[in-house]
């Protein structure tokens, strides 16, 4: 039995400009019909109850950056959930409708969970998000660059191009230029380091960081070429399969060599994918803890295994919203800068609270969101500028390069920082 | 049988019927789908304390994140008026005894009548909002609008009644008012609310645990905010 319709959507407004890329020649009844199988099978009893309690207050528009940004009401949060709201409630959408919502599924939601602090009936807004984009996965209806980087990640192992055979030659060229061992392919170790390709490609000098500070642990550790890629691509264009594939190599490969530990790299949605979800991809819980690198890092901190120096000048750590708000190790970056002796500026609504980078959740992949997701990063540039810290850090490889991004766009005079790279700068010398 | 025995009788037995059924249903359609287990290491165990604080802490405006803050202000107010009248009013308290025996000290008359007059403009206050503000403007359906009236109509109609102190209370049983025709149609509109109460958005006044709650435990075991 369903209800009937009392809730169809408030008319005479302006609906999502209409911007979509497709896959597949499917019909458009067939869309909608692989939509509607795939919201079904992720209709959980969770997701009932958040489908079945919104009011309608609108408080959660003020906490999204792409509504305060543009002020435009298409991007309070719960709105983009409409269409699967209505197909919650058994009535009919339209393909027209779920192209309509690309943009609002996937440009302008990062799924930084910024809404759900502020929802009074505490309904997890990125949650729902992540959900209908598997139902927009599954209708052939994900952006372009999203789904070209999800396919090649699924096709090679790697989204940016990191295979094993580009991870070896990174590694021997990283290791000869800097003079340090990087553990590859060991068949046995304590802990397994699983990386970015962002990372890998981007910013090479974290897997030296990483070398470093394993070295001068002495940690029995190694990365293995059968499991490193942590990025998930999966996750974020909405492809549930890809998604447990990705994350089963890595279990695989810490199961195989015995692993305890796998330290997840400086990467977001890495930390949502496996930590949190990765033992449900498993099916049963996972033979090894799973650590994000903040975490390690602050472990050994802990343990007086990491003797720093201090950090000169100020600093202000950004937040990246999957590891933090969403995450739950807020505290975890905090206790190594603590550790370096940071002068710490917090910025406005630090911590759980944080502003998202704007890039998160695939959506700096997407280039024709560009221009909103810059607007969006004006927040976080004021919320930085505020602070008057001379360094800014991050724990997050997308957030890291999000901040690239907008300083070059903006000619920002502030350079992103990795928390991790930070600590490896500041080892301090052996004792004699 | 005239209205206001329709009302006390046949009208007030089916309203609550459909009002319990109702509500049930509505809980049914949610507990119905499968909740999978979680095989990730908590962070935080048990995580029932969590589902607890986020029933509570989710009465406070949230830290760190902007808020409507006059459209929350009124909505505070209307929902303590709402509370206070129905809860606290001598005459409500009595109605409430005669059918289950339940009773409990009322407030002076003062304070639901201030309690109602805040209700009432705070409802026209909320739908005011509503119909200005852009993002609640798109979110909002006949449910809202709808679900506004019937909250507001008890309140109007109830107003229509007063004629007399009701505290401190001489009897139990209060006389019946000068026009019982008014306290019928009052009991009929108290009655449309619970008919209409588990199929519209003011069933959060139910789902409103169960959200949090399930939020509150999620979170708690990553060690999240809520």
């Amino acid at each position: 039995m369903t209800p009937p319709d009392f809730d169809f959507p408030g008319r005479g407004v302006e609906r999502p400009a209409v911007r979509y890329d497709k896959q597949g020649e499917l019909t458009d009844s067939e869309r909608v019909e692989r939509a509607m199988q795939a919201f079904a099978r992720d209709t959980t009893r969770t997701v009932a109850t958040y489908l079945e309690s919104c009011i309608r207050c609108g408080h959660c528009a003020e906490a999204c950056h792409f509504y305060v940004a543009s002020h435009d009401p298409q991007y309070t949060p719960i709105w983009k959930l409409q269409p699967f709201r209505r197909l919650y409630k058994k009535k009919k959408i339209t393909a027209q409708e779920l192209r309509d919502w690309q943009e609002l599924i996937y440009d302008s939601c990062t799924l930084c969970g910024r809404c759900t602090l502020a929802c009074p009936m505490g309904i997890d807004i990125a949650g729902l998000v992540t959900r209908a984009r598997h139902a927009m996965f599954a209708a052939g209806l994900v952006p372009h660059e999203l789904h070209a980087v999800a396919e090649r990640a699924e096709r090679e192992g790697s989204p940016l191009g990191a295979t094993p055979k580009v991870l070896k030659e990174r590694i021997e060229w990283l290791a000869d230029e800097h003079e340090v061992e990087i553990a590859l392919d060991r068949p046995q170790a304590d802990i397994l380091i699983t990386l970015s390709s962002i990372e890998i490609m981007k910013y090479p000098a974290s897997l030296v960081a990483l070398a470093k500070i394993l070295n001068r642990m002495g940690a029995s550790w190694t990365i293995r070429s059968d499991g490193y890629e942590a990025t998930n691509f999966g996750l974020l264009s909405g492809n549930s399969d890809w998604q447990r594939e990705m994350s089963l190599r890595m279990i695989q490969a810490a199961i195989v060599c015995k692993a305890e530990t796998l330290v997840l790299p400086e990467c977001g949605h890495a930390y949502s994918a496996l930590r949190w979800q990765g033992a449900n991809m498993y099916g049963r819980p996972l033979p090894f803890r799973v650590l994000h690198i903040s975490e390690f890092l602050a472990e050994a901190v802990r343990a007086g295994k990491l003797p720093l120096t201090r950090l000169a000048g100020s600093i202000t750590f950004h937040d990246p919203c999957q590891i933090s708000r969403r995450g739950g190790a807020t505290s975890a970056p905090r206790e190594v800068l603590a550790a370096l002796g940071a002068d710490l500026r917090e910025m406005p609504s630090a911590g759980d609270a944080n502003w998202c980078c704007g890039g998160g959740g695939g959506v700096v992949t997407v280039h024709r969101a560009d221009d909103h997701r810059h607007r969006a990063f004006e927040l976080k540039m004021a919320q930085i500028d505020a602070t008057g810290a001379e360094h800014l850090a991050t724990s997050c490889s997308n957030c890291r390069l999000t901040f690239d991004d907008g300083q070059a766009h903006f000619q920002w005079s502030k350079q992103m920082e990795s928390l991790l790279e930070l600590v490896a700068d500041h080892l301090a010398p052996r004792a004699a | 049988m005239d209205l206001l025995q329709f009302a006390r009788g046949p009208g007030l037995a089916i309203s609550v019927a459909v009002f319990v059924i109702g509500l049930a249903w509505r809980l049914y359609r949610i507990f119905r789908h499968p909740a999978p287990r979680d095989f990730s290491a908590p962070r935080r165990s048990p995580s029932w304390p969590g589902g607890l604080r986020a029933v509570f802490s989710k009465m406070l405006p949230p830290g760190g994140v902007k808020i409507r803050g006059a459209q929350m202000l009124n909505a505070y107010g209307y929902h303590i008026g709402l509370a206070l009248v129905v809860f606290t009013f001598a005459p409500h308290i009595a109605f409430v005894q005669r059918y289950t025996g339940l009773h409990w000290r009322p407030l002076p008359d003062p304070v639901a009548f201030i309690a109602t007059a805040v209700a009432i403009l705070g409802l026209l206050m909320a739908l005011m909002y509503r119909l200005t503000d852009g993002v609640q403007r798109l979110l909002s359906s006949f449910d809202d609008y709808f679900s506004w009236f019937v909250t507001l109509l008890p309140l109007l109609t109830g107003m229509a009644l007063i004629e007399r102190p009701y505290y401190p209370v001489p009897s139990i049983a209060p006389a019946l008012p000068t026009v019982p025709v008014l306290l019928a149609i009052h009991l009929l509109s108290l009655e449309l609310l619970l008919i209409w109460l588990p199929f519209g958005k003011l069933a959060h006044a139910a789902l409103v645990f169960v959200s949090r709650w399930r939020t509150g435990i999620d979170f708690a075991r990553k060690g999240a905010a809520v």
